[in-house]
């Protein structure tokens, strides 16, 4: 491969990577950039104290997959009501 | 993994304030702080429409790239969150939110201006999940309760609507079928950057 052909590949590379990044989702990680804000513990991990006493029931303290579903199935159960009453025929 | 957003179905909402109150109670919320609102557009206008108003937890939060001390972070669910140990109350946040949710409490004989509250999704804050700490500062942390936003929870007619975006926009999306019609999702746009929801 020529010189001319293997920069303009590299330069179609850079083209095609960089078109990419906007597609990406921009870091908003909970790190802080600055070093001074405090890390969060993930919700999934429960409560702790007197506090875990109002746990919703149905899930374990962290397990993150039955946190999930336990959010979904309160959504569908306390929000969806064509959940719960059949839907008229269109 | 769930990404945490609000739906208002303008539809639906009868100004009652029920979540405004819910949010008040829930968070023990100071005199004079509303982290939600319920806004009447064409107020006594037959036709008016309702909304309840609130922290979107932008995915793309305007005021965290504006806050000058890096305050705010974003949780794994999409929640946009901060840190009042680190806020100096400069009010940034305030004009850069497309919907209002900065609110600043009045501290002090003067009248000065404290740390910025806002909603937290029921997500509390940085300080120990359920901790007395995170409770006083940011109120209660139900979604480590495996619970949902108190808001959303004690909407009487449903039109708020408070989950993993996926399931709630499912959930939008069979009403706005049955009834067809109001299929405008208040706020998505501006919030999600995403096509208003589906056409009726």
């Amino acid at each position: 491969m020529s010189a001319h052909r293997r920069s303009a590949a590299a330069l179609a590379a850079a083209t095609l990577a960089l078109a990419f990044a906007g597609c990406g989702e921009r870091d908003q990680s909970s790190a802080s950039k600055s070093g001074v804000r405090k890390s969060d513990t993930q919700a999934w991990a429960g409560v702790q104290g007197e506090a875990a006493a109002f746990t919703a029931s149905g899930w374990k303290a962290g397990d993150k997959s039955a946190w999930e579903a336990q959010l979904k199935a309160r959504t569908e159960r306390g929000q969806n009501e064509y959940t719960r009453v059949a839907p008229k025929a269109q | 993994m769930a990404r945490m957003k609000f739906i208002c179905d303008a539809e639906r909402c009868i100004e009652c304030n029920g979540c405004v109150t819910a949010c008040k109670a829930e968070h023990e919320v100071p005199w004079g702080v509303n982290r939600r609102r319920v806004v009447t557009l064409n107020d006594g206008v037959p036709g008016e429409k309702s909304i309840s108003v609130a922290c979107m937890h932008c995915s793309d939060a305007p005021c965290m790239a504006v806050c000058p001390v890096d305050c705010f972070y974003r949780t794994d669910e999409g929640v946009v969150l901060h840190d009042k140990d680190v806020c100096i109350g400069c009010g940034y946040c305030s004009y850069a939110c497309p919907f209002g949710a900065p609110q600043f409490p009045t501290n002090g004989t003067f009248g000065l201006r404290g740390k910025m509250d806002k909603c937290t999704f029921c997500a509390g804050g940085p300080e120990a999940n359920g901790s007395a700490a995170e409770n006083e500062k940011y109120g209660r942390n139900r979604l480590a309760e495996g619970k949902l936003p108190a808001c959303a929870e004690m909407c009487s007619t449903k039109a708020l609507l408070g989950g993993d975006g996926d399931v709630v926009a499912d959930i939008f999306r069979t009403r706005v079928l049955q009834r067809g019609k109001g299929s405008e999702v208040w706020g998505w746009g501006t919030a999600y950057g995403k096509p208003t929801g589906p056409k009726s």
